[in-house]
């Protein structure tokens, strides 16, 4: 399991959940290195502001996680951790390695809309 | 040797609680030299607040085996060693706060640091915010971010099974990552800008017996090759001005670190290349109260126990400090 704040997702079931029950939902799926560990630090922050999107992350290790590493947006990703934003259940933007705050929220905004 | 909270008089906690939230000793940074810092002001009793950053535990934990921290005959893992500092520093009472440092500036005699999350207030202020790795300085590098190029072998080797790799650099970390990188890739190169590697002779022989391992020096990286994904690169020779396409699956690099010192820069002196001056023998910054350790000061040594020595000094100058003060 990942040391983080964030809510983990560890079986198909939460899976199924979040992306049925939240429009917007923002996963990481990394392990606890140096490129993964800021992302979820920024998340856990964001999570207070963007309320209007689910923040979750996943162990890329796990089976479940099969989920995730076969996506065909994450084909070409070669860097932890594999961030995968989804509206409505379907992906609409995934990032490969280290993000710095300013990209993240580049993308919630976009996608999901500023927070109000 | 006595150290200076073994010879002074316990403090009024019960006032120190009272006075208004001021906290004694702010510490940012949570590597080897935060750390250190904070296991001996907690022992000093001045209850270190320490905000770890957005990496825990500094540099060293993408370092898969450190060999070379006294104390330890067979290699540790970065992420271990600096978990046992962490566990030192808490069993002494240090408070952590995952949050890094936004904001730093005097008011009288009170240093206001502010996260993202919280503004706190403190009369003496530990900079130990290390420093990062450097990327390469190439316009299309973004592009290739995690899709070949890569700044952490234990992250991100696995994906690189049966492939070729290059690795930039020429210091401990590019030798580290190199042997590392042979576990999986079936060619690593390791290309150098210098004839001169800084590397320890021992961390060289190792990678110069590795038969995985070839070696392109000096040369450097100019341009990365590919599409969606890294497939090669053009190497230039510093010295000849040769240039050479070269094929490759991937590109770790490691040329060193610049210190983080961003935050900090209005308050205290910084050298040419950001590095934080502090006065010769110890870690007294041109700030009354702010005292900076380990990497952040250092463009010199950049070891792990040279950065644990700087952060008791530091501690111990904070202890000084505040003995004037009160």
């Amino acid at each position: 399991m990942l040391d983080t704040n964030l809510k983990h997702l560890e079986t198909e079931q939460e899976v199924k959940e979040v992306l049925e029950n939240n429009e917007n939902v923002m996963i990481c799926c990394g392990r606890m290195g140096p490129m993964c560990i800021p992302v979820y630090r920024d998340m856990e922050e964001l999570e207070r502001e963007y309320s209007h999107v689910a923040f979750r992350d996943q162990d890329f290790d796990i089976p479940v996680a099969d989920f995730i590493r076969s996506l065909p947006e994450c084909a070409s990703f070669m860097g932890l951790p594999f961030t995968v934003y989804f509206k409505n259940g379907k992906v609409v933007t995934a990032t490969t390695s280290i993000q710095r705050r300013a990209q993240v929220t580049e993308i919630l905004d976009k996608e999901f809309g500023k927070p109000s | 040797m006595l150290c200076l909270s073994q010879t002074r008089t316990n403090r009024n906690h019960q006032q120190q609680e009272q006075e208004n939230d001021v906290e004694n000793v702010v510490i940012a940074g949570s590597g080897p030299a935060g750390l250190t810092a904070a296991i001996y002001t907690a022992r000093a009793q001045l209850k270190p607040l320490v905000f770890e950053g957005l990496v825990p535990g500094g540099q060293l934990i993408v370092s898969h085996e450190v060999e070379n921290y006294p104390g330890f005959p067979d290699p540790v893992s970065g992420m271990e060693l600096m978990e046992w500092f962490r566990k030192q520093a808490e069993r002494f009472g240090a408070r952590f706060k995952t949050e890094a440092i936004e904001k730093a500036t005097k008011r009288d005699d009170i240093f206001e640091i502010g996260t993202s999350a919280d503004k706190i207030e403190t009369k003496a202020l530990i900079i130990a915010t290390g420093a990062e790795a450097r990327r390469l300085p190439i316009p299309t590098e973004p592009k290739f971010y995690g899709k070949g190029v890569s700044g952490c072998a234990t992250c991100d080797g696995a994906f690189f099974r049966d492939k070729e790799i290059l690795v930039v650099g020429g210091g401990n970390t590019a030798m580290e990552d190199a042997l590392f990188l042979t576990r999986f890739a079936s060619k690593v190169t390791i290309v150098h800008r210098r004839e001169y590697l800084r590397a320890a002779p021992i961390e060289v022989e190792k990678a110069k017996k590795n038969p995985k391992i070839e070696w392109m020096i000096p040369w450097v990286v100019e341009e990365i090759l590919g599409d969606s994904v890294v497939t090669g690169a053009v190497l230039k020779n510093p010295v000849t001005e040769e240039e050479r396409e070269v094929r490759c699956d991937g590109i770790f690099v490691a040329i060193g670190h610049d210190p983080k010192t961003e935050v900090f820069k209005h308050l205290i002196e910084t050298d040419n290349n950001g590095f934080a001056q502090v006065e010769a023998g110890s870690t007294i910054t041109s700030m009354p109260g702010v005292f900076a350790c380990g990497d952040v000061r250092d463009p010199v040594y950049k070891q792990a126990v040279v950065a644990a020595g700087h952060g008791c000094m530091a501690a111990m100058d904070v202890e000084r400090y505040l003995e004037v003060k009160e």
